[in-house]
């Protein structure tokens, strides 16, 4: 198994509230992000999903250091980024770059484009000699499909997708080892976003690049990911492998995203078991005590209210004689598919960290053969409490 | 016919000359029935439902030529007077962004209310029940407590339930959703999704859904008209189009959805940029980007021709198409 170039360990940020004008006081917090943990293999893409405000975004901002985290580690090969500062802090951050979500407004519109992708070099003069830089820029135009004579003009003359080649530009100008891409496509019109999706995919076998890919569209992140972790009011309730999220998921809040994603085909309106959520995601700066989705879930007992679920393996799913998974460590691990668990059998594909009491499989998304043929007999779970019917139709 | 739009051509006049926005649309929608308008931006679809409710900015708007049928009449003989009547009891409107869509000095009652002391000339206190009364129906919950409220004190998707009880309050035949759930969260979305559907099936309402999502469009669409640059080039009942699209821009978008079976492979991708309307090409306006244009295509602009019962296709090489 490749070693992890990046990970995360309990990354906790809390934006504080304060009341007064002369002697500010804390009366509270947003807790944004409140202790998540993963890790980043090299090469891989790690997709994270979730809906707004989950502190998907606020990941990010910390994994490239435009937030310091309230609490926890980010270990870049090793070493902990967070302490950083100075000269080694400039040195990491070259590896990690960053590549935002709207390309109308990540452009400083009084820069030409090639001032934009140039201007990581005068922070880093050494990666390109004074003398050198034109031709580098031109070289990153050409990387990401745009015309090397485009260097003089300025963001405005160009259209969305070829600002978001801009900003990707800029982002490899430094020759990174992790981009951190933050709804990459998502401000993008649909017949360009399939270029954008399909550049990334190129570069990052040309460059051995790692992405966290941030998005809330789920089968644009389904596509490109190797991982997929899923955010609910600023934690992971869920990780695993692609097919793991997508086809076993365990977690109900996963079951319910998913089941809510609108499927590109007519024939599945019939076939399709949606779960519609009632209410509101809670606010950050009030989350509910326990499991922070007990307060929209149909599966809520009075243990949730009591008790944070951990991120691990659930018990059911477990290989009989493997080691207690508690630790999130071990958990991470064995979501995935080219680690044997300790026993050498193949795991169930449900076997993958979810943070829920009662997590049990439930398919949401239909495959490729069940749309022509009636619907699947409801799975079987293999533990766990009976569903008490179907979420309340509000 | 609810509706009928007729050869619809709209233009704007901009500082670098006339932009052809609309270029001879036409779509109809019946009463209980749903047509999706599926189009990238610019395409106008936005700017088609906009001259449909009269709120096109003119100037720099202007409506160059074509009919729009509402039950019978033509609204663009109408005087600005009746068309007021028509607008909000005949056929009302759901915006996008319904933060900047509502008034943020006024409490979201004194706005449904004022539904009702303008077209209905209730009294206030009778227009604050009906507010209350209408926010139940779209199910916010604490109606009574929370009519007072601010939009800014709700959540997006209460915000976006507001909008539909404002287009509701009257009861208007035909609704048009313009991007109704894109800014929404997708949990949140399939809420407000199957409320608006709920409530067209109750009071058997037109509905127009303007939208780039293909995915809302599979849910819940009776028949789409898809546009690009101005003109629909294809319209079809929902099965049809999703089974076999008889044009190659329908075909690019559906193509270029990520399926399972091609995970870790190129996705498609419909390759260029959508047209600058300035400059619209000359022929079919997809050619440059379209991996069947030949010479025909560029000479001349293909016709929306019925290529099948209820289905019409503006590419001369349709058969092609459905067949490839």
């Amino acid at each position: 198994m490749p070693e992890p170039i990046l990970e995360v360990r309990d990354l906790v940020k809390h934006y504080p509230l304060t009341q007064g004008i002369l002697f500010r006081r804390q009366i509270g917090a947003v807790k944004a992000v409140d202790g998540v943990s993963f890790e980043l293999r090299a090469g891989e893409t790690l997709g994270i999903v979730g809906e707004s405000g989950c502190g998907k975004s606020t990941v990010a901002k910390m994994l490239v250091n435009l937030e310091r985290p309230t609490a926890g580690s980010i270990a870049y090969k090793g070493e902990d980024i967070t302490k950083l500062s100075g000269r080694a802090l400039k040195a990491v951050r070259r590896n990690i770059q960053m590549v935002f979500q709207d390309p109308y407004t990540s452009l400083n519109p009084r820069m030409t484009v090639g001032d934009i992708i140039g201007e990581p070099f005068d922070i880093h003069p050494e990666v390109a000699p004074k003398g050198d830089r034109r031709r580098k820029v031109q070289e990153l135009l050409d990387v990401v499909g745009l015309n090397p004579e485009y260097i003089n003009r300025y963001p405005h003359q160009f259209s969305g997708g070829q600002r978001q080649r801009i900003g990707i530009a800029r982002g490899l100008a430094l020759r990174p080892e992790i981009i951190v891409a933050d709804e990459p496509v998502s401000a993008l019109d649909v017949s360009v976003q399939a270029q954008v999706v399909n550049l990334l995919a190129r570069l990052q076998s040309e460059f051995r690049l790692s992405y966290v890919f941030i998005a809330h569209d789920l089968s644009i992140v389904r596509h490109i990911s190797d991982r997929v972790g899923v955010m609910y009011l600023g934690r992971v309730v869920e990780i695993g492998t692609d097919t793991q999220i997508y086809d076993h998921p365990t977690h109900p809040y996963t079951q319910a995203l998913l089941s809510a994603v609108p499927v590109p085909d007519p024939l599945a309106r019939a076939h399709r078991e949606r779960i519609i959520l009632t209410g509101d995601v809670p606010s950050p700066a009030n989350p509910p005590s326990g499991c922070p989705f007990r307060t929209r879930c149909w599966k809520a007992e009075e243990r949730c209210a009591k008790e944070v679920p951990l991120l691990a393996v659930p018990e059911a799913f477990r290989p009989e004689g493997a080691a207690d998974p508690a630790a999130d460590r071990a958990a991470d691990r064995a979501a995935d598919p080219a680690v044997e668990p300790a026993a050498g059998r193949t795991a169930h594909p449900a076997a993958h960290p979810s943070a829920c009491h009662f997590a049990a499989e439930k398919r949401v998304v239909p495959g490729p053969g069940d749309l022509a043929a009636p619907p699947a007999p409801p799975p079987v779970r293999p533990d766990g409490p009976d569903v008490p019917g179907s979420p309340s139709k509000e | 016919m609810l509706l009928e739009v007729r050869d619809l051509h709209v233009e704007f006049r901009t500082r670098d000359g006339v932009a052809k926005a609309v270029n001879g649309v036409n779509y109809s929608v019946a009463e209980g029935e749903t047509l999706a308008v599926l189009g990238e931006s610019g395409s106008g679809k936005s700017v088609t439902a906009q001259a449909v409710m009269g709120i096109l900015d003119t100037p720099p708007g202007r409506i160059a030529g074509g009919e729009i049928l509402f039950k019978g009449k033509d609204l663009l003989k109408m005087k600005e007077d009746e068309r007021r009547k028509i607008r909000g009891a005949g056929m009302a409107m759901i915006f996008q962004d319904a933060l900047s869509s509502l008034n943020p000095v006024l409490s979201v009652g004194a706005q449904l209310g004022e539904m009702y002391e303008v077209h209905r000339g209730m009294s206030r206190k009778a227009a604050r029940a009906k507010a209350v009364e209408l926010m139940e129906r779209v199910r916010i919950p604490a109606a009574r407590e929370r009519v007072g409220d601010y939009p800014h004190q709700f959540s997006g998707g209460m915000r976006q339930r507001i909008m539909i009880a404002m287009a509701l309050a009257l009861e208007p035949s035909l609704i048009i959703a313009d991007e109704p759930t894109t800014a929404l969260d997708v949990t949140v979305q399939a809420q407000v999704m199957d409320l608006l559907a709920e409530l067209q099936r109750e009071l058997n309402m037109g509905l127009i859904l303007i939208t780039h999502d293909l995915g809302v469009v599979a849910d819940v669409a009776d028949k789409i008209a898809v546009m690009y640059a101005g003109r629909i080039v294809e319209s079809a009942p929902v099965h049809e189009i999703y089974a076999a699209p008889a044009h190659p821009y329908t075909r690019g978008l559906l193509d270029s959805i990520p399926r399972l079976d091609q995970k870790g492979q190129e996705l498609y991708a419909i390759k260029g940029l959508p047209p600058n309307l300035l400059a619209i090409p000359p022929g079919c306006a997809f050619n440059p980007r379209c991996p069947m244009a030949r010479a025909a295509c560029r000479a001349e602009v293909p016709p929306l021709a019925e290529v099948a019962p209820d289905r019409a296709s503006a590419c001369f090489f349709w058969k092609e198409c459905v067949g490839a």
